[in-house]
Protein backbone atom coordinates (compact mmCIF):
# COMPACT_ATOMS: atom_id res chain seq x y z
CA UNK A 1 0.00 0.00 0.00
CA UNK A 2 3.03 2.58 0.82
CA UNK A 3 4.11 1.70 -2.10
CA UNK A 4 0.92 2.23 -4.08
CA UNK A 5 0.77 5.90 -2.71
CA UNK A 6 5.08 6.53 -3.07
CA UNK A 7 4.18 5.79 -6.73
CA UNK A 8 0.76 7.62 -7.02
CA UNK A 9 2.18 10.60 -5.40
CA UNK A 10 5.89 11.09 -7.47
CA UNK A 11 3.91 10.18 -10.64
CA UNK A 12 1.22 12.70 -9.61
CA UNK A 13 3.89 15.32 -8.77
CA UNK A 14 5.83 14.75 -12.11
CA UNK A 15 2.97 14.75 -14.88
CA UNK A 16 1.43 17.30 -13.20
CA UNK A 17 3.55 19.96 -15.34
CA UNK A 18 1.34 18.63 -18.08
CA UNK A 19 -1.66 19.31 -16.53
CA UNK A 20 0.14 22.64 -15.74
CA UNK A 21 1.15 23.49 -19.48
CA UNK A 22 -2.47 22.47 -20.26
CA UNK A 23 -3.98 24.67 -17.23
CA UNK A 24 -1.87 27.80 -19.27
CA UNK A 25 -2.99 26.56 -22.88
CA UNK A 26 -6.34 25.07 -22.73
CA UNK A 27 -7.90 27.58 -19.01
CA UNK A 28 -5.94 30.35 -19.69
CA UNK A 29 -5.78 31.08 -23.00
CA UNK A 30 -8.43 29.07 -23.98
CA UNK A 31 -6.74 27.54 -27.39
CA UNK A 32 -6.91 23.49 -27.50
CA UNK A 33 -3.30 22.59 -27.76
CA UNK A 34 -2.57 19.41 -29.23
CA UNK A 35 1.43 19.76 -29.61
CA UNK A 36 1.34 18.03 -25.90
CA UNK A 37 1.76 14.35 -26.86
CA UNK A 38 4.95 15.19 -29.18
CA UNK A 39 5.92 17.63 -27.13
CA UNK A 40 6.28 15.36 -24.19
CA UNK A 41 8.34 12.85 -26.07
CA UNK A 42 10.94 15.44 -27.39
CA UNK A 43 11.51 16.32 -23.44
CA UNK A 44 12.02 13.07 -22.85
CA UNK A 45 14.53 12.25 -25.65
CA UNK A 46 16.24 15.41 -25.48
CA UNK A 47 16.98 14.76 -21.68
CA UNK A 48 17.66 11.28 -21.88
CA UNK A 49 20.39 11.57 -24.89
CA UNK A 50 21.59 14.70 -22.78
CA UNK A 51 21.77 12.11 -19.67
CA UNK A 52 23.29 9.57 -21.42
CA UNK A 53 26.27 12.27 -22.70
CA UNK A 54 26.46 12.52 -19.10
CA UNK A 55 24.61 15.73 -18.46
CA UNK A 56 21.42 14.81 -16.84
CA UNK A 57 20.91 18.31 -14.90
CA UNK A 58 21.81 20.13 -18.51
CA UNK A 59 19.59 17.37 -20.25
CA UNK A 60 16.48 19.17 -18.03
CA UNK A 61 17.34 22.68 -19.24
CA UNK A 62 17.87 21.24 -22.61
CA UNK A 63 13.99 20.18 -22.40
CA UNK A 64 12.89 23.49 -21.46
CA UNK A 65 14.41 25.24 -24.25
CA UNK A 66 13.02 22.45 -26.97
CA UNK A 67 9.67 22.59 -25.34
CA UNK A 68 9.30 26.22 -25.74
CA UNK A 69 10.77 26.03 -29.31
CA UNK A 70 7.74 23.45 -30.22
CA UNK A 71 5.51 25.91 -28.65
CA UNK A 72 6.87 28.59 -30.59
CA UNK A 73 5.85 26.67 -33.93
CA UNK A 74 2.38 26.42 -33.29
CA UNK A 75 2.24 30.02 -32.40
CA UNK A 76 4.12 31.18 -35.30
CA UNK A 77 1.66 29.09 -37.61
CA UNK A 78 -1.95 30.06 -35.65
CA UNK A 79 -0.66 33.80 -35.38
CA UNK A 80 1.36 34.52 -38.37
CA UNK A 81 0.23 31.80 -41.21
CA UNK A 82 -3.42 31.87 -40.26
CA UNK A 83 -3.75 28.09 -39.64
CA UNK A 84 -6.55 27.17 -37.08
CA UNK A 85 -5.25 26.80 -33.46
CA UNK A 86 -6.19 22.67 -33.59
CA UNK A 87 -4.64 21.92 -36.46
CA UNK A 88 -1.23 24.30 -35.85
CA UNK A 89 -0.77 22.02 -32.86
CA UNK A 90 -1.31 19.03 -34.79
CA UNK A 91 0.86 20.14 -37.72
CA UNK A 92 3.27 20.51 -34.80
CA UNK A 93 2.92 17.33 -33.59
CA UNK A 94 3.57 15.33 -36.29
CA UNK A 95 6.21 17.01 -37.31
CA UNK A 96 7.82 16.33 -34.22
CA UNK A 97 7.83 12.92 -34.75
CA UNK A 98 10.60 12.72 -36.89
CA UNK A 99 12.92 15.21 -34.87
CA UNK A 100 12.03 12.83 -31.68
CA UNK A 101 13.63 10.23 -33.83
CA UNK A 102 16.69 12.25 -35.05
CA UNK A 103 16.98 13.32 -31.72
CA UNK A 104 17.40 9.67 -29.81
CA UNK A 105 19.83 9.35 -33.12
CA UNK A 106 16.95 7.79 -35.58
CA UNK A 107 16.43 5.06 -33.00
CA UNK A 108 12.53 4.61 -31.61
CA UNK A 109 14.21 4.58 -27.99
CA UNK A 110 16.88 4.82 -25.96
CA UNK A 111 18.03 3.69 -22.24
CA UNK A 112 19.97 4.86 -19.53
CA UNK A 113 22.35 1.83 -18.03
CA UNK A 114 24.71 3.37 -15.78
CA UNK A 115 24.34 6.76 -16.49
CA UNK A 116 23.71 9.26 -13.97
CA UNK A 117 20.57 11.07 -13.87
CA UNK A 118 19.18 14.19 -11.69
CA UNK A 119 17.41 11.37 -9.64
CA UNK A 120 20.10 9.43 -8.94
CA UNK A 121 22.21 12.16 -8.24
CA UNK A 122 19.86 13.63 -5.56
CA UNK A 123 19.75 10.11 -4.31
CA UNK A 124 23.44 10.53 -3.93
CA UNK A 125 22.91 13.36 -1.66
CA UNK A 126 21.13 11.06 1.21
CA UNK A 127 18.05 13.32 1.24
CA UNK A 128 14.68 11.68 1.63
CA UNK A 129 15.65 8.30 1.38
CA UNK A 130 13.19 5.73 -0.81
CA UNK A 131 11.54 9.54 -0.91
CA UNK A 132 14.49 10.90 -3.06
CA UNK A 133 12.35 10.89 -6.51
CA UNK A 134 9.13 12.18 -4.86
CA UNK A 135 11.12 15.01 -3.01
CA UNK A 136 12.94 15.70 -6.00
CA UNK A 137 9.47 15.51 -8.95
CA UNK A 138 7.88 17.45 -6.02
CA UNK A 139 10.04 20.65 -5.47
CA UNK A 140 10.71 21.22 -9.32
CA UNK A 141 6.69 20.86 -9.56
CA UNK A 142 5.80 23.33 -6.97
CA UNK A 143 8.47 26.24 -8.10
CA UNK A 144 6.39 25.73 -11.55
CA UNK A 145 3.65 26.05 -10.13
CA UNK A 146 5.12 29.38 -7.66
CA UNK A 147 6.25 30.64 -10.95
CA UNK A 148 2.76 30.52 -12.26
CA UNK A 149 1.15 32.04 -9.80
CA UNK A 150 3.36 34.92 -10.08
CA UNK A 151 3.58 35.24 -13.32
CA UNK A 152 0.14 35.66 -14.23
CA UNK A 153 -0.11 38.68 -12.04
CA UNK A 154 2.58 40.51 -13.56
CA UNK A 155 1.81 42.69 -16.69
CA UNK A 156 2.50 40.04 -18.83
CA UNK A 157 0.93 37.73 -17.22
CA UNK A 158 -2.29 39.53 -16.88
CA UNK A 159 -1.94 40.85 -20.61
CA UNK A 160 -2.12 36.74 -21.35
CA UNK A 161 -4.76 36.23 -19.25
CA UNK A 162 -6.91 38.86 -20.89
CA UNK A 163 -6.22 37.73 -24.50
CA UNK A 164 -7.90 34.13 -23.52
CA UNK A 165 -10.59 35.61 -21.13
CA UNK A 166 -11.92 38.09 -23.48
CA UNK A 167 -10.46 38.54 -27.44
CA UNK A 168 -12.61 41.60 -27.75
CA UNK A 169 -10.83 43.65 -24.97
CA UNK A 170 -7.34 42.80 -26.18
CA UNK A 171 -6.17 45.04 -28.90
CA UNK A 172 -8.28 48.14 -27.47
CA UNK A 173 -5.99 47.01 -23.93
CA UNK A 174 -3.04 47.51 -26.23
CA UNK A 175 -1.93 44.16 -25.66
CA UNK A 176 -0.63 42.50 -29.16
CA UNK A 177 -2.34 38.79 -29.06
CA UNK A 178 0.20 37.79 -31.49
CA UNK A 179 2.69 38.32 -28.67
CA UNK A 180 0.78 36.87 -26.03
CA UNK A 181 0.12 33.85 -27.60
CA UNK A 182 3.39 33.34 -28.44
CA UNK A 183 4.66 33.91 -24.96
CA UNK A 184 1.85 31.12 -23.38
CA UNK A 185 2.26 28.55 -26.00
CA UNK A 186 5.94 28.83 -25.35
CA UNK A 187 5.72 28.40 -21.46
CA UNK A 188 3.24 25.76 -21.30
CA UNK A 189 5.07 23.70 -23.56
CA UNK A 190 8.36 24.15 -21.93
CA UNK A 191 6.17 22.61 -18.96
CA UNK A 192 5.36 19.38 -20.83
CA UNK A 193 8.73 19.38 -22.14
CA UNK A 194 9.86 18.97 -18.43
CA UNK A 195 7.34 16.80 -17.61
CA UNK A 196 8.76 14.86 -20.44
CA UNK A 197 12.42 15.10 -19.25
CA UNK A 198 11.79 14.04 -15.75
CA UNK A 199 9.83 10.89 -16.21
CA UNK A 200 12.51 9.86 -19.36
CA UNK A 201 15.39 9.76 -16.31
CA UNK A 202 13.08 8.21 -13.52
CA UNK A 203 12.21 5.82 -15.94
CA UNK A 204 15.80 5.80 -17.45
CA UNK A 205 14.48 5.63 -20.64
CA UNK A 206 12.81 6.91 -23.91
CA UNK A 207 10.43 6.06 -26.37
CA UNK A 208 8.64 7.44 -29.24
CA UNK A 209 5.37 6.26 -28.50
CA UNK A 210 5.15 7.46 -24.54
CA UNK A 211 3.37 10.25 -25.53
CA UNK A 212 0.54 9.09 -26.88
CA UNK A 213 -2.63 10.08 -25.23
CA UNK A 214 -0.85 12.39 -22.61
CA UNK A 215 -2.58 15.30 -23.86
CA UNK A 216 -5.88 13.66 -22.80
CA UNK A 217 -4.89 12.48 -19.48
CA UNK A 218 -3.39 16.00 -18.42
CA UNK A 219 -7.17 17.44 -19.00
CA UNK A 220 -8.47 14.49 -17.25
CA UNK A 221 -6.21 15.00 -14.18
CA UNK A 222 -6.87 19.20 -14.58
CA UNK A 223 -10.64 18.27 -14.13
CA UNK A 224 -10.65 16.26 -12.12
CA UNK A 225 -8.51 18.50 -9.69
CA UNK A 226 -10.93 21.25 -10.46
CA UNK A 227 -13.73 19.49 -10.01
CA UNK A 228 -12.55 18.45 -6.61
CA UNK A 229 -10.95 21.72 -5.60
CA UNK A 230 -13.68 23.81 -6.92
CA UNK A 231 -10.76 25.18 -9.01
CA UNK A 232 -12.64 27.62 -12.01
CA UNK A 233 -13.21 30.11 -8.81
CA UNK A 234 -9.85 31.49 -7.88
CA UNK A 235 -6.58 31.33 -9.57
CA UNK A 236 -4.45 29.86 -7.00
CA UNK A 237 -7.01 26.87 -6.51
CA UNK A 238 -6.86 26.18 -10.32
CA UNK A 239 -3.10 25.77 -10.16
CA UNK A 240 -3.61 23.60 -7.12
CA UNK A 241 -5.94 21.85 -9.33
CA UNK A 242 -3.26 20.60 -11.64
CA UNK A 243 -1.41 19.20 -8.78
CA UNK A 244 -4.33 17.42 -6.87
CA UNK A 245 -6.06 16.08 -10.11
CA UNK A 246 -2.78 14.52 -11.03
CA UNK A 247 -2.40 12.78 -7.68
CA UNK A 248 -6.25 11.47 -7.72
CA UNK A 249 -5.44 9.94 -11.17
CA UNK A 250 -2.17 8.27 -10.67
CA UNK A 251 -3.50 6.83 -7.24
CA UNK A 252 -6.41 5.05 -9.51
CA UNK A 253 -4.08 4.13 -12.05
CA UNK A 254 -1.40 2.08 -9.24
CA UNK A 255 -4.73 0.66 -7.39
CA UNK A 256 -5.67 -0.73 -10.97
CA UNK A 257 -2.52 -1.67 -11.75
CA UNK A 258 -1.66 -2.89 -8.45
CA UNK A 259 -5.26 -5.00 -8.03
CA UNK A 260 -5.68 -5.64 -11.52
CA UNK A 261 -9.93 -4.76 -10.65
CA UNK A 262 -9.69 -3.71 -14.56
CA UNK A 263 -7.54 -4.74 -16.76
CA UNK A 264 -4.96 -1.95 -17.33
CA UNK A 265 -5.15 -2.08 -21.15
CA UNK A 266 -8.99 -0.16 -20.28
CA UNK A 267 -7.32 2.93 -18.91
CA UNK A 268 -6.91 4.99 -21.66
CA UNK A 269 -10.55 4.52 -22.81
CA UNK A 270 -11.73 4.97 -19.10
CA UNK A 271 -9.41 8.25 -19.23
CA UNK A 272 -11.00 9.40 -22.58
CA UNK A 273 -14.62 8.88 -20.90
CA UNK A 274 -13.55 11.15 -18.20
CA UNK A 275 -12.60 14.12 -20.32
CA UNK A 276 -16.03 13.76 -22.27
CA UNK A 277 -17.56 13.24 -19.30
CA UNK A 278 -16.62 16.25 -17.46
CA UNK A 279 -16.30 18.39 -20.42
CA UNK A 280 -20.19 17.39 -21.78
CA UNK A 281 -21.37 17.93 -18.03
CA UNK A 282 -22.88 21.52 -18.54
CA UNK A 283 -24.23 20.69 -21.79
CA UNK A 284 -26.00 17.73 -20.36
CA UNK A 285 -26.69 19.42 -17.53
CA UNK A 286 -28.66 21.84 -19.72
CA UNK A 287 -30.12 19.03 -22.09
CA UNK A 288 -31.46 17.12 -18.86
CA UNK A 289 -33.08 20.53 -17.48
CA UNK A 290 -34.79 21.60 -20.67
CA UNK A 291 -36.84 17.38 -21.06
CA UNK A 292 -37.86 17.86 -17.38
CA UNK A 293 -39.26 21.09 -18.25
CA UNK A 294 -40.67 19.71 -21.47
CA UNK A 295 -42.61 16.65 -19.91
CA UNK A 296 -43.71 18.45 -17.01
CA UNK A 297 -45.36 21.21 -19.32
CA UNK A 298 -46.58 18.48 -21.26
CA UNK A 299 -47.93 16.67 -18.06
CA UNK A 300 -49.81 20.18 -17.40
CA UNK A 301 -51.40 20.45 -20.89
CA UNK A 302 -52.86 16.77 -20.84
CA UNK B 1 -4.24 67.60 -31.20
CA UNK B 2 -5.81 65.32 -33.43
CA UNK B 3 -5.57 65.82 -37.41
CA UNK B 4 -7.08 63.62 -39.59
CA UNK B 5 -6.59 64.41 -43.24
CA UNK B 6 -8.60 63.11 -46.48
CA UNK B 7 -9.12 59.92 -45.04
CA UNK B 8 -11.16 57.75 -47.12
CA UNK B 9 -12.37 53.87 -46.77
CA UNK B 10 -13.98 51.62 -48.98
CA UNK B 11 -15.40 48.47 -47.83
CA UNK B 12 -15.40 45.20 -50.05
CA UNK B 13 -14.60 47.42 -52.73
CA UNK B 14 -15.49 46.17 -56.73
CA UNK B 15 -18.46 44.20 -55.61
CA UNK B 16 -22.10 44.35 -55.32
CA UNK B 17 -21.81 45.72 -51.56
CA UNK B 18 -19.47 48.25 -52.13
CA UNK B 19 -19.66 50.67 -49.39
CA UNK B 20 -17.88 54.13 -49.09
CA UNK B 21 -17.29 54.33 -45.29
CA UNK B 22 -15.63 57.34 -45.46
CA UNK B 23 -15.60 60.02 -48.19
CA UNK B 24 -12.24 61.93 -48.15
CA UNK B 25 -12.85 63.14 -44.53
CA UNK B 26 -11.25 65.80 -42.58
CA UNK B 27 -11.11 66.89 -39.23
CA UNK B 28 -9.09 68.97 -37.04
CA UNK B 29 -9.21 68.42 -33.04
CA UNK B 30 -7.95 70.71 -30.52
CA UNK B 31 -6.57 70.02 -27.70
CA UNK B 32 -8.80 69.15 -24.85
CA UNK B 33 -11.66 69.46 -26.84
CA UNK B 34 -14.80 67.25 -26.22
CA UNK B 35 -16.73 66.46 -29.41
CA UNK B 36 -19.78 64.87 -29.37
CA UNK B 37 -20.84 63.30 -32.73
CA UNK B 38 -24.51 62.59 -33.98
CA UNK B 39 -25.61 61.28 -37.95
CA UNK B 40 -27.95 58.62 -39.69
CA UNK B 41 -27.19 54.91 -39.81
CA UNK B 42 -24.49 53.91 -41.42
CA UNK B 43 -23.09 57.45 -41.49
CA UNK B 44 -19.35 55.92 -40.81
CA UNK B 45 -19.46 57.43 -37.23
CA UNK B 46 -18.59 54.00 -35.42
CA UNK B 47 -15.95 53.70 -39.29
CA UNK B 48 -14.38 57.10 -37.92
CA UNK B 49 -13.62 55.45 -34.61
CA UNK B 50 -12.52 51.99 -36.08
CA UNK B 51 -10.17 54.44 -38.25
CA UNK B 52 -8.34 56.34 -35.30
CA UNK B 53 -8.05 53.68 -32.99
CA UNK B 54 -6.68 51.45 -35.94
CA UNK B 55 -8.82 48.47 -36.16
CA UNK B 56 -8.11 49.08 -39.88
CA UNK B 57 -5.60 51.28 -42.19
CA UNK B 58 -7.20 53.56 -44.19
CA UNK B 59 -7.14 53.40 -48.08
CA UNK B 60 -6.30 57.20 -48.37
CA UNK B 61 -5.25 60.64 -46.31
CA UNK B 62 -3.43 60.62 -43.08
CA UNK B 63 -3.89 60.78 -39.74
CA UNK B 64 -1.82 62.47 -36.94
CA UNK B 65 -1.73 62.39 -32.95
CA UNK B 66 -0.05 64.98 -31.10
CA UNK B 67 2.33 65.41 -34.20
CA UNK B 68 2.93 62.25 -34.57
CA UNK B 69 1.59 60.19 -37.63
CA UNK B 70 0.04 56.89 -36.61
CA UNK B 71 -1.72 56.38 -40.10
CA UNK B 72 0.06 52.72 -40.40
CA UNK B 73 0.85 51.96 -36.49
CA UNK B 74 -1.25 48.62 -35.67
CA UNK B 75 -4.44 48.89 -33.08
CA UNK B 76 -2.56 47.59 -30.12
CA UNK B 77 0.02 50.19 -30.29
CA UNK B 78 -2.46 53.08 -30.87
CA UNK B 79 -4.59 51.92 -28.03
CA UNK B 80 -1.85 52.59 -25.55
CA UNK B 81 -2.69 56.61 -25.53
CA UNK B 82 -6.16 56.17 -27.10
CA UNK B 83 -8.61 54.69 -24.56
CA UNK B 84 -12.39 53.51 -26.16
CA UNK B 85 -15.20 52.56 -24.95
CA UNK B 86 -18.11 50.12 -26.77
CA UNK B 87 -21.69 50.09 -27.11
CA UNK B 88 -21.45 46.88 -24.92
CA UNK B 89 -20.37 46.65 -22.30
CA UNK B 90 -18.96 42.80 -21.78
CA UNK B 91 -15.99 44.17 -24.18
CA UNK B 92 -13.85 46.20 -22.20
CA UNK B 93 -13.52 43.54 -18.98
CA UNK B 94 -12.39 40.56 -18.47
CA UNK B 95 -15.21 38.63 -16.95
CA UNK B 96 -12.94 35.90 -15.06
CA UNK B 97 -10.65 38.48 -13.94
CA UNK B 98 -11.20 40.21 -10.99
CA UNK B 99 -11.75 43.96 -10.28
CA UNK B 100 -8.68 44.25 -9.15
CA UNK B 101 -6.62 42.30 -11.84
CA UNK B 102 -8.68 44.21 -14.52
CA UNK B 103 -7.77 47.64 -13.30
CA UNK B 104 -3.84 46.39 -12.81
CA UNK B 105 -4.03 45.51 -16.30
CA UNK B 106 -5.14 48.59 -17.79
CA UNK B 107 -3.03 50.43 -15.44
CA UNK B 108 -0.06 48.17 -15.80
CA UNK B 109 -0.33 48.12 -19.99
CA UNK B 110 -1.24 52.39 -20.33
CA UNK B 111 1.65 53.23 -17.98
CA UNK B 112 5.15 54.08 -18.22
CA UNK B 113 5.88 50.56 -16.90
CA UNK B 114 7.79 49.15 -19.85
CA UNK B 115 9.22 46.07 -17.72
CA UNK B 116 6.82 42.90 -18.78
CA UNK B 117 7.35 41.35 -14.84
CA UNK B 118 5.82 44.28 -13.42
CA UNK B 119 3.20 44.06 -10.87
CA UNK B 120 0.44 46.65 -8.98
CA UNK B 121 2.04 48.06 -6.12
CA UNK B 122 0.23 48.11 -2.65
CA UNK B 123 -0.14 52.00 -3.17
CA UNK B 124 -1.70 51.12 -6.41
CA UNK B 125 -3.93 48.87 -4.67
CA UNK B 126 -5.12 51.87 -2.57
CA UNK B 127 -5.63 54.50 -5.45
CA UNK B 128 -7.97 51.80 -7.11
CA UNK B 129 -9.84 51.37 -4.17
CA UNK B 130 -10.41 55.25 -4.26
CA UNK B 131 -11.19 55.46 -8.02
CA UNK B 132 -13.54 52.75 -7.04
CA UNK B 133 -14.97 54.44 -4.45
CA UNK B 134 -16.00 57.21 -6.90
CA UNK B 135 -17.90 54.90 -8.96
CA UNK B 136 -20.23 54.98 -5.75
CA UNK B 137 -21.68 51.34 -6.72
CA UNK B 138 -19.62 50.11 -3.97
CA UNK B 139 -17.06 48.15 -6.04
CA UNK B 140 -14.24 49.31 -3.88
CA UNK B 141 -15.28 46.23 -1.15
CA UNK B 142 -15.16 43.61 -3.92
CA UNK B 143 -12.05 44.22 -5.78
CA UNK B 144 -11.57 40.32 -5.45
CA UNK B 145 -15.02 39.49 -7.29
CA UNK B 146 -14.65 38.71 -10.77
CA UNK B 147 -16.24 40.71 -13.37
CA UNK B 148 -18.40 38.49 -15.06
CA UNK B 149 -20.55 38.82 -11.81
CA UNK B 150 -20.95 42.62 -12.33
CA UNK B 151 -24.25 44.31 -13.71
CA UNK B 152 -23.61 45.60 -17.32
CA UNK B 153 -23.50 49.50 -15.98
CA UNK B 154 -21.13 48.31 -12.46
CA UNK B 155 -18.51 46.93 -15.75
CA UNK B 156 -19.40 50.06 -18.11
CA UNK B 157 -18.00 52.22 -15.14
CA UNK B 158 -15.52 49.85 -14.81
CA UNK B 159 -14.78 49.80 -18.44
CA UNK B 160 -14.35 53.62 -18.38
CA UNK B 161 -11.92 53.77 -15.12
CA UNK B 162 -9.60 51.27 -16.74
CA UNK B 163 -9.60 53.67 -20.01
CA UNK B 164 -8.98 56.82 -17.66
CA UNK B 165 -6.82 55.47 -15.05
CA UNK B 166 -4.04 56.57 -17.29
CA UNK B 167 -5.23 59.55 -18.77
CA UNK B 168 -5.42 59.05 -22.40
CA UNK B 169 -4.19 61.81 -24.84
CA UNK B 170 -8.09 60.75 -26.81
CA UNK B 171 -10.91 59.19 -25.52
CA UNK B 172 -13.29 57.53 -27.78
CA UNK B 173 -16.82 57.08 -26.63
CA UNK B 174 -18.80 54.79 -28.72
CA UNK B 175 -22.51 55.29 -27.70
CA UNK B 176 -21.03 54.08 -24.19
CA UNK B 177 -24.17 54.38 -22.40
CA UNK B 178 -26.49 53.13 -25.28
CA UNK B 179 -26.83 49.88 -23.84
CA UNK B 180 -27.59 50.78 -20.04
CA UNK B 181 -30.88 51.21 -18.07
CA UNK B 182 -31.86 55.39 -17.94
CA UNK B 183 -30.45 55.10 -14.41
CA UNK B 184 -26.91 53.66 -15.21
CA UNK B 185 -26.44 55.84 -18.66
CA UNK B 186 -27.19 59.02 -16.57
CA UNK B 187 -24.65 57.63 -13.91
CA UNK B 188 -22.12 56.77 -16.41
CA UNK B 189 -22.35 59.83 -18.45
CA UNK B 190 -21.95 62.06 -15.24
CA UNK B 191 -18.86 60.25 -14.49
CA UNK B 192 -17.42 60.56 -17.70
CA UNK B 193 -18.17 64.05 -18.13
CA UNK B 194 -16.60 64.65 -14.22
CA UNK B 195 -13.10 62.46 -15.19
CA UNK B 196 -13.06 64.40 -18.49
CA UNK B 197 -12.96 67.53 -17.23
CA UNK B 198 -10.93 66.58 -14.20
CA UNK B 199 -7.83 66.20 -16.86
CA UNK B 200 -9.41 68.22 -19.70
CA UNK B 201 -9.13 64.90 -21.70
CA UNK B 202 -9.30 65.13 -25.15
CA UNK B 203 -12.92 63.37 -26.09
CA UNK B 204 -15.23 62.59 -29.08
CA UNK B 205 -18.36 60.71 -28.27
CA UNK B 206 -21.05 59.16 -30.34
CA UNK B 207 -24.66 59.53 -29.10
CA UNK B 208 -28.26 58.97 -30.54
CA UNK B 209 -29.82 61.58 -28.06
CA UNK B 210 -29.71 64.87 -30.02
CA UNK B 211 -30.10 67.23 -26.32
CA UNK B 212 -27.32 65.11 -25.52
CA UNK B 213 -25.24 65.74 -28.26
CA UNK B 214 -25.97 69.65 -28.06
CA UNK B 215 -25.44 69.86 -24.21
CA UNK B 216 -22.29 67.96 -23.86
CA UNK B 217 -18.33 68.96 -24.10
CA UNK B 218 -18.15 71.95 -26.30
CA UNK B 219 -18.52 70.94 -30.18
CA UNK B 220 -20.72 68.77 -31.77
CA UNK B 221 -20.60 67.36 -35.58
CA UNK B 222 -23.14 66.08 -37.64
CA UNK B 223 -22.19 62.96 -40.37
CA UNK B 224 -23.96 61.55 -43.31
CA UNK B 225 -22.53 58.97 -45.69
CA UNK B 226 -19.25 59.17 -44.51
CA UNK B 227 -18.40 62.89 -44.57
CA UNK B 228 -19.27 65.61 -41.86
CA UNK B 229 -22.02 67.76 -42.74
CA UNK B 230 -22.07 70.31 -40.05
CA UNK B 231 -19.84 71.86 -37.61
CA UNK B 232 -20.89 73.58 -34.73
CA UNK B 233 -19.01 75.19 -32.19
CA UNK B 234 -20.01 76.20 -28.42
CA UNK B 235 -21.83 79.73 -29.44
CA UNK B 236 -23.76 77.96 -32.91
CA UNK B 237 -24.85 74.55 -30.57
CA UNK B 238 -26.26 76.99 -28.39
CA UNK B 239 -28.47 79.18 -29.84
CA UNK B 240 -29.88 76.29 -32.28
CA UNK B 241 -33.16 74.83 -31.85
CA UNK B 242 -34.05 71.29 -32.63
CA UNK B 243 -35.98 72.54 -36.15
CA UNK B 244 -33.07 74.87 -37.28
CA UNK B 245 -30.33 72.15 -36.97
CA UNK B 246 -32.72 69.40 -38.90
CA UNK B 247 -33.10 72.25 -41.32
CA UNK B 248 -29.30 72.29 -41.52
CA UNK B 249 -28.10 68.74 -41.62
CA UNK B 250 -30.84 68.31 -44.59
CA UNK B 251 -28.82 71.44 -46.31
CA UNK B 252 -25.36 69.95 -45.68
CA UNK B 253 -26.24 66.16 -46.60
CA UNK B 254 -29.39 66.22 -49.05
CA UNK B 255 -31.39 64.36 -46.57
CA UNK B 256 -33.17 64.23 -43.96
CA UNK B 257 -31.37 62.72 -40.58
CA UNK B 258 -32.70 59.30 -40.77
CA UNK B 259 -31.88 57.14 -37.55
CA UNK B 260 -34.06 54.79 -35.95
CA UNK B 261 -32.36 54.98 -32.71
CA UNK B 262 -32.76 58.60 -32.72
CA UNK B 263 -33.76 60.75 -29.12
CA UNK B 264 -35.11 64.19 -30.07
CA UNK B 265 -35.43 64.44 -26.12
CA UNK B 266 -33.92 63.35 -23.24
Amino acid sequence: MLFIIQTALTLGCTYALVALALFLSYRVLDIADLTTDGCFVLGMAVSVTSALAGHPVLGLFLALIAGAAAGSVTAFLQTRMGVPSILAGIVTNTGLYTINLMVMGWSSNASLLKQATVYTMFKDLGIGGSWSQLILSGAITLVCMLGVRWFLTTRLGLSIRATGDNREMVSASSINPRFTILIGLMIANSFTALSGALIGQMQKSADINSGTGIVVIGLACLIIGETVMNGRKSLTRNIAACLIGNIIYRFIYALILQTRILPIECLKLMTAVIVALAIAAPTMKDNAALMVRIRKEKGESC
Amino acid sequence: MLKIEHISKVFNPGTVNEKKALDDMSLEVKDGDFITILGSNGAGKSTLFNAIAGVFLVDSGRIILADRNITFEPDYKRSKYIGRLFQDPLKGTAPHMTIEENLALAYLRAGAATDSFSRIRKSDRMMFRDALKRLDMGLEDRMSVQVGTLSGGQRQALTLLMATIVPPRLLLLDEHTAALDPGAAEKIMKLTEEIVNEHHTTCLMITHNIMQGLHTGNRTLMMADGRIVLDLDQEERQKLTIPDLMQRFRQGAGSELDDDRILLSD
